[in-house]
C-alpha cells in the first residue's frame, strides 16, 4: 500500500484552472520528487496535501484513509525558511510540540536530541538571524520533522542557497533520510537535484498541471559525487530534459 | 525585524549632546550680546537659576503632570489594546473602526480639550483624559498595524500544524506586532506629557501647564523656560523608559538590528 497517493485531484482559482486531475503515490520512506514550470501548480498541489485549500475534486488518501482537506496531519516546509526572528533556534523548532500542547519544557527536552543529527549542535541558543542560510534550512526542516516524521513536504527547501551550499545539502539530507526514515514529496526546478535524491521523479505540464510522466529513478544507493557523472544519471536527465 | 523609529539613545549620547551644548552657548552670548530683555527671552543661565529658586514648587507641579500622563498614558495602553484585539480578532469590525479611528485624529485635539474641560471640571480626570486622547491613537494604530503585518506564510505553515487562532495569535501575531507596538508607545509616551500639559493650560488647579500659564501672566518667562525644560526632560525620560523597556524585551534584535551593527 502506498503511504501517500493523491487521486485525481483538480484545483482552480476562481476562473484559473491550475490542477487537472493529478495523481500521484510515494511509497513508504520513498522521496518523490515533483518538477513543473513555474506557475504550474506545485505549491497548490502541496497546500492541497496539507489541508491548507480544499481541492475541487478528487481525494488525498494516506495509509488508506481520506485525508482530503484536512490539517495537521502531513508537515510542510518552504523555501523560505519561515523561522520566527524572536525564538531562539530550539524554540522554533519547538512550534509544533507547543502546538500538540507540550509545555514548552517537555518540548525542548523531546527535541533536543535531534540537534545533532540536523548538524545544528550548538546552536540551540542563537537566533535565526545568527544563522547562515544552510543552518536555517537545516532548523526549518527540523521542525517540519518535530511535527510529523512520517510524510514530509518539502517545497524547494534548497531554491534560495547558493550552488555549494545546496550540494553540501543535498548530500547531508541524502545521509539524514536514511537515519529518519520519511515520506517525502519534494518540489524542485533542479533536475540534477530530483534525480540525484529521488526514488521517482514526476514531471508536471504547464498550467493547468498534469503529470506528463513519471520516471523510477533506479540508480542504486548509496550515491554520492560520482553520482553525478554516471551514465545512468546523465540518460535520465537527457530524457528529462526532453519533458521540460 | 528592523527598528523604524529610532530609539533616540543613540542620537542623544556623543555628537548629540555637542549639538545641544552649542545651541545653549549660542543663546547664552546671543541673550548677553543683544541686551534683550528677560521677560522677553531670558539666557539660559537665568533660566536654570530660576528653576532651582522655584525647584520644590516645579517639583509640586511636575508630580501631578506625571501622575496625569502616567494614567492616561496607561489608560490608552488598555483601551487600544482591547480595541486592537477585538479588531483583529473581528474583521467587521476593522473595517467599521478604522475610518472612524482615522477620522478622529483629524480634529486637533486643542479644540477638543476645552469641551473635555467643561464636562469633567477642574481636576485631574479631564487632564487624564486628554494625555490618553492624544496616547490612544499611535498606540492602537501601531499596535493593529504590527497585528496585521503577520506573515501570510508563517500563517499558513502555522494552520498547517493543525494550531488554533489563539496559538496563531500568540505565537506569530503578538510577538510580530512587539515592534511596530513599541514605535507607538515611544510616541504616546512622549505625547502624554504634552497632553496633561495641555490640559492644565486650559484649566488646572496644579501641574507644570498651570504653573507656566500663570508664570506667563506675571511675565516671570525664565519661569516659564524653566518648566518647558522640566517637561522637555520629563517626554525624554518616559522616551527612554520605553526604550529600555523594548530592549529587554526584545533580546533578538541586539542581533540583527541597524543599529546595533
Ligand atoms: N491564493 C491564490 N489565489 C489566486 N491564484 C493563485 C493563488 N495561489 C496561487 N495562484 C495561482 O495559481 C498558479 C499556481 O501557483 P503555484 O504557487 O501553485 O505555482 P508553483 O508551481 O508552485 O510555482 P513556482 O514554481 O513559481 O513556485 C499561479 O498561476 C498562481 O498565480
Ligand atoms: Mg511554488
Amino acid at each position: 500500500m502506498n503511504k501517500i497517493e493523491v487521486f485525481e485531484v483538480s484545483s482552480s482559482f476562481e476562473d484559473l484552472p491550475v490542477l487537472d486531475r493529478v495523481s500521484l503515490s510515494a511509497a513508504e520512506n520513498r522521496l518523490v520528487s515533483i518538477i513543473g514550470p513555474s506557475g504550474c501548480g506545485k505549491s497548490t498541489l502541496f497546500n492541497i496535501i496539507s489541508g491548507l485549500v480544499k481541492p475541487d475534486g478528487g481525494t488525498i488518501y494516506i495509509d488508506g484513509e481520506d485525508y482530503t482537506g484536512k490539517l495537521g496531519r502531513v508537515s510542510y516546509m518552504h523555501q523560505k525558511d519561515l523561522l520566527l526572528p524572536w525564538r531562539t533556534i530550539i524554540d522554533n523548532v519547538c512550534i509544533p510540540l507547543v502546538i500538540q500542547g507540550k509545555s514548552i519544557r517537555d518540548a525542548r527536552q523531546k527535541a533536543a536530541p535531534y540537534f545533532s543529527v540536523f548538524g545544528l549542535d550548538g546552536f540551540q541558543d542563537k537566533y535565526p538571524s545568527q544563522l547562515s542560510g544552510g543552518m536555517r534550512q537545516r532548523a526549518a526542516l527540523l521542525r517540519a520533522y518535530m511535527f510529523k516524521s512520517d510524510i514530509m513536504l518539502l517545497d524547494e527547501p534548497f531554491g534560495g542557497l547558493d550552488a555549494i551550499t545546496k550540494r553540501k545539502m543535498q548530500e547531508w539530507l541524502m545521509g539524514v533520510i536514511r537515519a529518519i526514515r520519511s515520506t517525502i514529496l519534494f518540489i524542485t526546478h533542479d533536475i540534477d537535484e530530483a534525480i540525484f535524491l529521488s526514488d521517482s521523479i514526476y514531471i508536471l505540464s504547464d498550467r493547468p498541471a498534469r503529470v506528463r510522466r513519471v520516471f523510477e529513478v533506479d540508480i542504486e544507493r548509496p550515491r554520492d559525487n560520482a553520482t553525478f557523472t554516471s551514465p545512468k544519471f546523465n540518460h535520465f536527465k537527457k530524457e528529462i530534459l526532453e519533458y521540460l | 525585524m528592523r527598528r523604524w523609529i529610532n530609539t533616540g539613545k543613540d542620537r542623544m549620547s556623543g555628537s548629540g549632546a555637542w549639538g545641544i551644548l552649542a545651541l545653549i552657548a549660542v543663546w547664552e552670548i546671543g541673550v548677553k550680546v543683544s541686551g534683550i530683555k528677560p521677560y522677553i527671552l531670558p539666557a539660559p543661565s537665568r533660566v536654570l537659576i530660576s528653576l532651582f529658586q522655584s525647584f520644590p514648587l516645579v517639583m509640586k507641579h511636575t508630580r501631578v503632570t506625571l501622575y496625569e500622563s502616567l494614567v492616561g498614558f496607561m489608560a490608552a495602553v488598555v483601551f487600544s489594546f482591547v480595541l486592537a484585539l477585538a479588531m483583529d480578532s473581528m474583521p467587521v469590525l476593522k473595517r467599521a473602526m478604522y475610518p472612524i479611528l482615522i477620522i478622529s485624529q483629524t480634529i486637533p485635539i486643542i479644540t477638543v480639550a476645552p469641551l473635555i474641560i467643561i464636562w469633567f471640571g477642574y481636576d485631574l480626570l479631564p487632564k487624564v483624559i486628554i494625555a490618553a486622547l492624544v496616547c490612544f491613537f499611535p498606540i492602537a494604530v501601531s499596535f493593529i498595524g504590527g497585528l496585521e503585518a503577520a506573515d501570510r506564510e508563517m500563517y499558513d505553515l502555522l494552520r498547517s500544524m493543525g494550531a488554533s487562532k489563539f496559538q496563531i495569535f500568540r505565537i506569530l501575531k503578538l510577538p510580530g506586532a512587539m515592534p511596530s507596538l513599541f514605535s507607538g508607545l515611544k510616541i504616546a509616551a512622549a505625547y502624554s506629557i504634552m497632553g496633561a500639559v495641555i490640559g492644565e493650560w486650559l484649566g488646572a488647579k496644579a501641574g507644570l501647564g498651570e504653573f507656566m500659564r500663570r508664570s506667563m501672566h506675571s511675565f516671570a518667562v525664565d519661569k516659564t523656560f524653566a518648566a518647558i525644560l522640566v517637561i522637555t526632560l520629563l517626554s525624554l525620560g518616559v522616551f527612554r523608559v520605553i526604550t529600555f523597556l523594548e530592549d529587554n524585551l526584545m533580546p533578538w534584535t541586539r542581533f540583527s538590528n541597524i543599529k546595533n551593527e
